[in-house]
């Protein structure tokens, strides 16, 4: 990594470790009476370690000139063992909060393992760490063979890749002490936002640079998508984060909305953290590693336009079907649901357009677990984007809000679609990005694919069935006209769908274990004598040069 | 960049645009889509027509419906009032013997009794009733405050310790912590009072300080608690001579008590359920206390 670097880069480099330190101890002596200090030593410690590692190779010899002439895919191998590290952490912590609700009993007493500080473990450890580490690896990775330019620095991508997973562990570590914004999936509090904000400018920019100095006439698709994914993320994050801390020396910080207001802030920045993060950024991923994989050109490039400024519009106006029949007036509402109903289409003209892909490659969906994983995951990305318009109709959600049933969609989403896509892409590139002929064991990717695929179908079926039930019978009602059952009958009938649900998800998270496995081995596994598209697989376009 | 060729799986063009072995198909989009899209935004636009929609400086149009999910919450509580009046005004106007004589009101007492009880009452008194630690069993230990109906519903009404103004009111004070006994006198008339419902305890050994503890407890407690300390219904001091404890009936426990005392709390629920419910949950638990019995 460092020695990847020129001169000039690693004083960069030193300047940056060097500046996270000086906030970190910044922090930990104006928040050392909060536990904003607990964040300051850890930045700090992260600081120096950067540091240390900078000054023990800071006199190490130039990189290789030639390194130019190649695509820059160090940063991306990182990324892909980073995804796997937050798939296992996530999954498992996931799993963990599965049982406590089948089991409450399992918090032994000790705040830091409350459903409440767990949840946004898993939450975040699933999106932010898995699918926010997988984004960007792939991204740097599909950036340079369709650009057909190296990345344009060797510092910015790092800054990117390791800026964010800090964000990830300070968003983790502070859940577990109780620090949060009670916002879902935006809970890190203001220094953690402003952090992230940092990073998130640095990743478009390094997008922007790289694109600017393409060697191909037109944008390929995934890029548009990964764009979009970053460019609305910024947006989202910072409006919905805007908050006034009560000094700088602590943690807590107040939102600058109050009310329905916030509410539908929040909800207009979750459900885009769904549309752009969640899908977005997965479309690009699907649209470079599905194609590429099958061995077909894509089925419509009208398809894809459409469908891509259909997305990217259509989304923005939906949130509000989150806060059906609350405080919010009724008119928002309407065009919410009004605006996820036309979404469906094109969604399913995405989900259409990468099936369509396949004709002509449906022998190798069969026979190839890795590709099959890609087909499955637009599957399930059709049926869920179906249920969530489905959901998004006031009288649907009547019955199925608040519910379990929400739960279950949004899990067909991560575990069918995101996770799905993840792991067929990652199996896909890991085999170039380390130059090894193939993957260790195909026979383990069978395997894996046969435990997710059983474990999103018990997880959903479990969901549906018990919010279906919550559902019903919170709106049940005696001859007498009073409610039938209390809400803690209704927590007894759910109790047999919750050991259900923590057993596919027991499933899933065996399956991630077995994919880690798999890659382990195939890195360790002997290098190619020579790969298949040895001398292929080069830029057209260089690093950045001086004066350019 | 490559040129424009025909794909032979699906016989159509490519645009002739390449990306690391990527092509693109110049397929025209697929009527169907269209089909789709048309009417998905007819359905949509027709219904943001119908309902309250799309906003202006002021206002918002209304939508041709008149649709107004507030005023229909409302009408719909009122006719869900409307619709059980049939028996909550029976509860309302009857007396208690009346209810418990008609059949058909006690059944309606007992199916909404069990949600109001499971919703209410449950996460204090357990889903059966029958107490946790710090709030009493009140199906089967005798009441600190009576048991007829017309008791249990003001003490559902009014709670105790609580916020309402004409709230019962029961104290056990701290007789150790406010040095009102000295500790030895204090494990003297805990012995007393563990003798009360557990006689094995006396032995030759603490006849003394079993003597001694029921002199003070006749000069401390016996006020409330009764001379016998079979308990008052007037000052809801419970009865000691049982095998029911609210707090725990072992010596440690007893002990505690007579040294920190006791201020137990029951919320006012008047105003929190009407006075329907709060009729008819005197009435479930009266009833659930007489099957015990």
């Amino acid at each position: 990594m460092i020695a990847d670097l020129t001169r000039a880069e690693r004083t960069w480099a030193m300047i940056i470790v060097g500046g996270l330190t000086v906030i970190g101890l910044a922090m930990a002596v104006g928040g050392r009476n909060d536990l904003l200090g607990v964040h300051g030593w850890m930045v700090m410690i992260v600081g120096l370690a950067g540091f240390a590692m900078m000054i023990r190779q800071f006199d190490a010899p130039e990189p290789d000139p030639e390194r130019l002439q190649h695509y820059y895919d160090a940063p991306t191998r990182a990324g892909i063992i980073l995804t796997l590290i937050w798939a296992v952490i996530g999954m498992f912590v996931g799993l963990w909060v599965a049982t406590l609700l089948a089991f409450p009993d399992l918090t032994f007493d000790a705040a830091w393992a409350s459903f409440g500080r767990l949840r946004p473990v898993h939450t975040s450890g699933v999106i932010f760490g898995f699918g926010g580490n997988a984004l960007i690896a792939t991204s740097y990775h599909v950036l340079q063979r369709t650009t057909r330019a190296r990345l344009p620095d060797q510092i910015s991508p790092w800054f990117v890749l390791l800026g964010y997973n800090l964000f990830c562990v300070i968003a983790a570590s502070g859940y577990m002490m109780g620090l949060t914004q009670s916002k879902e999936y935006a809970e890190p509090e203001w220094y953690a936002d402003i952090w992230l904000t940092i990073v998130w400018v640095v990743y478009f920019s390094i997008y922007i640079r790289t694109l600017m100095r393409r060697k191909e006439p037109h944008i390929y698709v995934a890029n548009w998508y990964y764009m979009a994914f970053i460019l609305v993320v910024a947006m989202l994050h910072i409006i919905n984060n805007l908050a006034v801390p009560i000094s700088l020396g602590s943690a807590k910080s107040y939102s600058l909305f109050s009310g329905v207001q916030d509410a539908m802030t929040q909800w207009w920045y979750g459900h885009n953290a769904v549309a752009f993060f969640l899908t977005s950024g997965f479309l690009g991923m699907m649209y470079y590693y599905l194609p590429k994989r099958a061995g077909r050109p894509i089925f419509s490039y009208r398809l894809s336009i459409i469908s891509f400024w259909g997305i990217t519009f259509m989304y923005m106006w939906a949130g509000s079907h989150h806060l059906h029949y609350t405080a919010l007036p009724q008119w928002v509402q309407t065009l919410g649901m009004a605006f996820s109903v036309v979404l469906l289409v094109p969604s399913w003209a995405s989900a259409g357009n990468a099936l369509m892909t396949l004709n002509g490659a449906w022998h190798k969906v069969r026979d190839d677990a890795v590709l099959r994983f890609m087909a499955l995951a637009v599957i399930f990305y059709g049926l869920t984007t179906l249920e969530g318009s489905f959901m998004a109709i006031q009288a649907v959600n009547s019955l199925s809000h608040y519910t379990d049933w929400t739960i279950g969609h949004v899990h067909a989403g991560a575990l069918g679609w995101v996770a799905m896509i993840v792991f067929g892409s990652l199996y896909a590139l890991v085999p170039t990005m380390w130059k090894r002929p193939k993957l260790y064991s195909a026979k383990l990717v069978e395997v894996h694919f046969w435990l997710a695929l059983s474990g999103t179908l018990i997880y959903v079926f479990a969901m549906w069935n018990s919010g279906v039930t919550q559902g019903l019978m919170w709106r049940t009602y005696s001859e007498s006209g009073a409610l039938t059952y209390s809400f803690i009958d209704s927590l007894v009938a759910m109790h047999p769908y919750y050991i259900a649900r923590a057993i596919g998800g027991l499933l899933f998270l065996l399956g991630a274990i077995v994919a880690s496995y798999n890659i382990g081995m195939t890195i360790r596994s002997p290098i190619a004598e020579t790969s298949d598209d040895a001398g292929q697989d080069l830029p057209a376009q260089p690093a950045l040069q001086a004066g350019e | 960049m490559a040129l424009s060729e025909r794909d032979k799986v699906s016989g159509h063009m490519t645009t002739g645009h390449e990306w690391n072995g990527i092509k693109e198909l110049n397929t025209p989009v697929p009527r169907v889509v269209y089909i789709f899209l048309i009417s998905a935004t007819i359905f949509s636009v027709t219904w943001t027509i119908l309902m309250p929609s799309w906003p202006g400086i002021n206002d918002y149009f209304r939508g041709l419906l008149g649709a107004d999910q507030q005023a229909e919450v409302r009408q719909s509580v009122a006719e869900g009032v409307a619709e059980r009046s049939s028996w909550t005004d029976a509860i309302v106007d009857e007396d208690f013997t009346t209810i418990r004589a008609d059949p058909s009101l006690m059944q309606t007492v007992r199916e909404t009794g069990k949600m109001l009880f499971a919703e209410n009452c449950a996460a204090c008194h357990g889903a059966e009733g029958l107490g946790n630690p710090g709030f009493p069993n009140i199906i089967q230990a005798p009441t600190m405050w009576g048991d007829d109906p017309a008791t249990i519903m003001e003490t559902i009404r009014v709670g105790i310790n609580s916020a309402h103004d004409e709230t019962r009111y029961g104290q056990m004070l701290a007789f150790g912590r406010d040095q009102m006994l000295p500790l030895s006198d204090v494990d003297r008339v805990v012995t007393y009072v563990q003798t009360l419902s557990d006689p094995a305890i006396a032995t030759a050994d603490n006849a003394e300080d079993i003597g001694e503890g029921a002199t003070i407890f006749a000069d401390n407690c016996a006020a409330c608690h009764g001379e016998t300390g079979t308990g008052m219904q007037e000052t809801g001091a419970p009865n000691l001579t049982d095998q029911y404890w609210i707090y725990g009936g072992d010596r440690s426990s007893i002990r505690h008590t007579v040294y920190y005392g006791r201020q137990g709390l029951m919320p006012t629920w008047e105003g929190r359920l009407t006075p329907a419910y709060i009729k008819l949950l005197a009435l479930y638990v009266a009833d659930l206390r007489t099957a015990a019995k």
